[in-house]
């Protein structure tokens, strides 16, 4: 009788875990299909467009176009460079993500001042910022390319460090990490599932298709806010834009997405 | 760069698939920004042209989401058919964009 009893609520049990299985991986297939049907044709392309223009254009009071500015790849490649970035730069001497390296462009080259080049770097739907422009511009100059991002530098592998011990650093009034999110696989916030950015699988499938521009508020964000906001998630005080800290997180997920063909800018919820 | 447009037309079988991409505010007339409300500002019309020959001619609303983006299909078509899109907000506002059948 006991053992009847325990193989029917045995048998039930089994059932209603294959069930919620069943119907989670059905959410995640539509979710997929909504991705793919988003990602064709993603308004994300007129960002590249204006952000080209923008490359272009004559700014600044020196009045001179970022057509010069060395990303890395030497004085005006954007071919590649995203996917190369973060790295050490001579003449800073610092390791600098893309927004940090398009701060220094602005201000040696047009003149600007690091105040007024970084004035208003997050934009909304009205008015969306130069630097989301720029950003969407430079990084689709990667699409198709391998993520290659080195570490052979002292101060290279010094940013890595940093930035993997940031990620697992615990602290603020929530006792947050970013890996208490982004450590461990099947975690999601309502249905957005939270990729291991500590794996490199996770890694590869998320820093790929970042700057994103994100379908539910029509914005294109970076990197740069990205960071910015999951420490305003997790109680942090704010971190300064382009900051060692942020370039050291950026730095850490790019080379465990290494190895990674670049297939961004992408289309978010 | 006023509001750029990005198309892209190709013949797939025996029709032609035209995609467009527009950056437009979309704003429906409905939404407020510090308690004083947005005026509408959408496209109302679009039209398009294979070859000089009107094709689709048809209204939008607010309905349609910020930096839309539109699908059409048309019969026929052959390589290098001249394809043009034309849009006209409620503001009088336009802009247009052409490319070829690939």
């Amino acid at each position: 009788m006991l053992t009847i009893r325990g193989a029917t609520v045995l048998g039930a049990a089994v059932l209603a875990l294959a069930t919620a299985s069943a119907f989670g991986e059905n959410v995640r297939q539509e979710i997929k299909k909504y991705q793919r049907m988003t990602a064709e044709n993603s308004p994300v392309e007129l960002w590249v467009l204006q952000g080209e223009d923008l490359w272009r254009q004559k700014r600044g009071p020196n009045h001179v176009s970022l057509e010069r500015c060395d990303l890395g790849m030497g004085p005006g490649v954007t071919k590649g460079a995203y996917a190369h970035l973060p790295r050490y730069f001579k003449d800073t001497d610092r390791v600098q993500d893309l927004e940090s390296r398009l701060v220094t462009c602005m201000t040696t080259l047009q003149g600007f001042s690091e105040k007024e080049a970084t004035k208003r770097v997050f934009g909304n739907a009205d008015k969306p910022s130069d630097m989301e422009y720029l950003a969407a511009y430079v990084a689709s100059r990667s699409r198709g390319v391998r993520m290659q991002v080195s570490t052979k530098n002292p101060k290279e592998k010094a940013s890595y460090e940093l930035g993997r011990a940031l990620f697992h650093y615990r602290a603020g009034s929530w006792d947050f990490s970013c890996a208490s999110c982004h450590g461990t696989p099947g975690k999601r916030i309502r249905m957005q599932a939270l990729p291991v950015l500590s794996s490199k699988a996770g890694a590869r499938g998320t820093y790929t298709t970042w700057p994103g521009y994100r379908v539910s508020n029509s914005q294109l964000k970076t990197m740069q806010w990205r960071i910015n906001d999951c420490f305003r998630q997790q109680r942090f005080p704010e971190p300064n834009y382009g900051s060692d800290a942020t370039v050291a997180l950026t730095m850490y997920m790019a080379v465990n997405a290494n190895g990674a063909i670049y297939r961004g800018p992408g289309t978010k919820r | 760069m006023a509001r750029p447009m990005k198309i892209r037309a190709r013949l797939v079988g025996d029709y032609t698939d035209i995609r467009v991409l527009m950056a437009h505010p979309m704003e429906t007339g409905q939404r407020k920004v510090k308690g004083k409300v947005v005026p509408a500002h959408f496209i109302e019309n679009v039209t398009i042209k294979v070859n000089g020959k009107t094709v689709i001619d048809g209204q939008t609303s607010q309905a349609v989401s910020r930096n839309p983006v539109f699908a059409f299909r048309v019969k026929g078509g052959a390589k290098g058919d001249k394809v043009e899109i034309g849009w006209v907000d409620n503001e009088g506002e336009t802009n247009s964009i052409e490319s070829a059948v690939a």
